[in-house]
């Protein structure tokens, strides 16, 4: 029988999955979290499907520390590979168990029963037992520790049709469904004021400027932390604006400005490790060796910092009781939040649950953990009272942990006959994993940097894991004769850096698809034939096959600009889903403004349980990708970050937004595949092949602005 | 004071000059639906409907909507039935984590009203002082599309 699934090893406890409600409801627990990615959905058909229920019966519960199944993260795209197929085989035990007990009341054998919507009995004889009847509101108090037949996918109603969001008539009903919505007998509204940039300390704190304002519950001014209570919302803003007059801030080191950020990062390498397979070595670096008579090619890569800059500011609850502390938060890690509270606050794990509560899409760790944080220092000052407190937008888009700028230069040989020999990648990044660690010597929240008693940051390392961070996606889908990638570790980032969406999977792929690209250019092939070339897995070859038909189907929109298609392809994490994207350009040659007119999506994410789901989520990404593809750079000075708002960031706007088509290769019979991240990088690559192929212009650093476009051209 | 017709309803509102329209709707009268994105008049999150017209309530005072009837999400759904853009949405599950849906929603209602059957070109007009980071445009656009009788 197949291996547990690691979150079932992890929490092996029937009763933390499945819950029988003394009627006709189901409760299941998971450890993973909306993030607008549709996993209630996806959780909810999966049990429904494995216990023959209707999913109306199904309710997911929120995620609470110390209640639901630890599952550590949602990231990654694993949420279906891995609280579904532990959910689904939790779900396989309940059933069993429940079958077992009503065979015994029904008087037959086990496998003469059947199930219709929770009604269990033998076909065509009357009587019939519910789930409710023999385990309505009974724990199971089984421990599972090995792995039973699950339905067959043969039999699917639900998983691979998909169900109706569950989360979305809420949604479209404004309910309040996020934490900033919140509504709490005695609740308290919180503003933090943060110092000007990360190099700043407070001088002095003039409180003179905050008296006589009634509405002030609170004051917190604790080192170069500043945060304030009130009893409404409008109070709270205006209080933060008092206490922003009434600080001042000394600047103890300038920003460190890069000129050329690629320089910056290859001058600052900290440490080297060949990659092999996805996985980093330590060990020595090897060396090409080209064949004789082949072509060298050598092209370099470059994306800038990118903001996850959610739609919501980072907002967080806290209520404290004296002995004990609840937050309510939108962290992607709930389970690594509440220790990390712990520590900066001096309490013991167990005082503190972190109740996850939806906010906006996050794409990344984002500002959520930090919020939390200061909405548990407001908290602590007013025992007894529930505080919310959420960041403004200039505080979001300038404290957030930024995608971290990458570097990337590619070589390769190729031969007479147009087939690359040897290929070389060396990668450049800084962290792209800045999340709370509670385990490590410091804190990742801002707040603890700012405490009188203060936390040092957690010291960046080097990940060895495989496909992580910055070598994410960095070891090709094409297979070569000669294959060599480094990853090229840089420790100091001038701005704060963590995972946003994809990793480095971005920025390796916009090289590696555009370099294919140009390859072909060399050896005088057409870009799709070429990759076939390369290409030996026969699931990278349908996706790619797929999308060409996709868009063979479209002709071309006539148009006065300059346009072309362009083409990318990966398989995320080279272990997850594949995706191969197809985007049709117009280039003005007047304004150098590229404008994306049309996607085409094909994708295989193996067993496909909600179709709909999943191709909102490549689409999404897809669009996303163009956004930070043609617009997006975190732009900074010696004082801090300049992009503060939206308008000194600016992102796609509906009007630049283009018609986007999906198809999925379903594969019922294989392992489902995380979808959420896997067309950020080939969108960003077929945008810069779109626009070679219109212009002729090759551009390799982003974002495809018209400055850069000229930049490009000249160059 | 300050009179206001929210939803239908008339409230006589004790609110002290200088508080932006979003905090009385979602505080005073708990109409959360109306979402703080931004509070720069940049998003479109907080986007309510004042005689009808689209107007951004994170900045504008309440004071300066006296006597004026004020449309939020809440107020769509009539009789358990959903208004027609937010059905048109649901159908074509037109969202991912929905922080942006209430605003465009109420674009939407404010463009249908004016016109039954936009023009694609109208509706992208319509959406563009909306942000929405997920990337879920393309959904929406459908929506909008299909509803106004296109494709």
């Amino acid at each position: 029988m197949a291996e547990l699934p690691a979150s079932l090893k992890r929490n092996p406890d029937l009763d933390r999955w499945v819950q029988i409600e003394p009627r006709d409801a189901i409760v299941i627990r998971t450890g993973k979290v909306e993030i607008g990615q549709g996993i209630l959905t996806a959780l909810t058909a999966i049990a429904a499907e494995e216990l023959d229920v209707l999913p109306a019966r199904v309710r997911v519960e929120t995620a609470v520390t110390g209640r639901s199944p630890n599952e550590l993260i949602t990231a990654g795209s694993m949420s279906v590979e891995d609280s579904g197929s532990a959910l689904r085989q939790a779900c396989a035990h309940a059933r069993r168990i429940m079958l077992e007990r009503a065979a015994v009341d029904l008087g037959v054998e086990v496998a003469a029963l059947r199930v219709v919507d929770g009604e269990i009995g033998v076909p065509g004889a009357n009587r019939t037992v519910s789930y409710w009847d023999v385990q309505g509101g009974r724990p199971f108090g089984v421990k599972i520790e090995e792995c039973i037949s699950e339905k067959s996918p043969d039999r699917y109603r639900l998983v691979g049709k998909g169900i109706a969001r569950v989360d979305l008539p809420a949604k479209i009903r404004g309910e309040a469904v996020f934490v900033h919505d919140l509504a709490m007998p005695g609740l308290l509204h919180a503003r933090v004021v943060r110092p000007p940039g990360y190099h700043y300390r407070l001088g002095a704190f003039d409180r003179t400027r905050l008296d006589g304002d009634e509405a002030l519950a609170a004051l917190i001014v604790d080192g170069s932390f500043i945060a304030v209570v009130a009893e409404d919302e409008h109070a709270a803003i205006r209080l933060m604006e008092r206490a922003a007059r009434a600080a001042s801030w000394r600047q103890i080191a300038a920003l460190e400005v890069p000129e050329q950020m690629s320089e910056f990062l290859r001058a600052h390498e900290a440490g080297a490790y060949p990659v092999v397979d996805g996985v980093p070595r330590e060990a020595p670096l090897p060396v090409l060796q080209p064949p004789n008579g082949s072509t060298a090619v050598r092209a370099s890569y470059a994306r800038p910092y990118v903001m996850h800059a959610s739609l919501a500011p980072s907002a967080a609850a806290a209520l404290w009781d004296g002995g004990r502390l609840t937050v309510w938060s939108h962290s992607q890690g709930i389970e690594l939040l509440a220790p990390t509270l712990a520590k900066v606050l001096g309490m013991g794990a167990a005082q503190v649950t972190v109740v996850h509560a939806q906010g906006a899409g996050a794409y990344g760790h984002n500002g959520a953990d930090d919020v939390a944080l200061d909405a548990a220092l407001c908290a602590r000052a007013l025992p007894g009272r529930p505080v919310l407190l959420k960041w403004t937008r200039q505080q979001e888009h300038q404290w957030e942990p930024y995608g971290p700028a990458m570097c990337i230069d590619l070589e390769a040989h190729v031969d007479a006959n147009g087939r690359v020999q040897a290929w070389s990648h060396d990668v450049w990044s800084f962290t792209h994993v800045g999340r709370p660690m509670p385990f490590h010597e410091g804190s990742e929240l801002v707040a603890a940097w700012h405490l009188e008693k203060s936390f040092a940051r957690v010291p960046p390392a080097p990940r060895l894991g495989p496909e992580v961070g910055i070598h994410r996606n960095a070891w090709p889908l094409y297979r070569f004769p000669q294959t060599r990638v480094v990853k090229r570790f840089v420790k100091d980032s001038p701005l704060r850096t963590s995972s946003l969406r994809g990793l480095g999977a971005h920025a390796n792929v916009f090289a590696i698809e555009s370099f294919m690209d140009e390859l072909a250019m060399v050896a005088s092939a057409d870009p799709i034939e070429f990759r076939m070339r390369h290409v030996e897995d026969p699931r990278a070859r349908d996706v790619i096959e797929r999308v060409v038909a996709m868009a063979q189907r479209d002709a071309a929109v006539p148009s006065p600009c300059a346009s072309g298609r362009g083409i990318g392809v990966a398989r995320y994490k080279n272990q997850q889903c594949y995706a191969a994207v197809i985007v049709e350009v117009d280039v003005d040659l007047a304004s150098a403004q590229i404008r994306a007119k049309r996607v085409w999506i094909a994708a295989d994410a193996g067993r496909v349980v909600d179709p709909d789901g999943i191709v909102n989520q490549l689409e999404g990404g897809a669009v996303q990708s163009l956004s930070w593809t043609l617009k997006e750079a975190v732009t900074f000075d010696r004082d801090g970050v300049t992009s503060v708002d939206w308008d000194s960031y600016p992102i796609l706007r509906f009007s630049e937004v283009p018609i986007v088509t999906t198809e999925l290769i379903d594969r019922p019979h294989m392992r489902s595949l995380g979808a959420g991240e896997a067309t950020q990088g080939p969108t960003a690559a077929a945008v810069a092949n779109a626009v070679a192929a219109a212009t002729g212009i090759r551009v390799r650093s982003l974002p495809l602005t018209p400055a850069q476009l000229r930049v490009s051209a000249s160059g | 004071m300050v009179d206001l017709i929210v939803n239908g309803t008339p409230h006589t509102l004790d609110i002290p000059d200088g508080v932006p329209l979003i905090f009385t709707l979602r505080n005073t009268l708990g109409l959360k639906s109306v979402k703080l994105g931004c509070a720069l008049e940049q998003c479109g999150a907080c986007k309510v409907l004042a005689d009808g017209e689209p107007v951004l309530s994170c900045v504008a005072l309440t004071e300066s909507f006296k006597g004026r009837r004020i449309e939020t999400l809440e107020g769509l759904e009539r009789d358990a039935v959903l208004h027609p853009v937010q059905s048109a949405l649901l159908g074509e599950n037109a969202a991912q984590c929905g922080y942006c849906l209430s605003g465009i929603l109420m674009a939407a209602k404010a463009l249908f009203d004016r016109t039954a059957a936009p023009s694609g070109a109208e509706i992208r007009e319509a959406l563009d002082d909306h942000l929405c980071r997920c990337g879920a445009q393309p959904r929406i656009l459908r929506a909008l599309e299909r509803l106004a009788g296109h494709g």
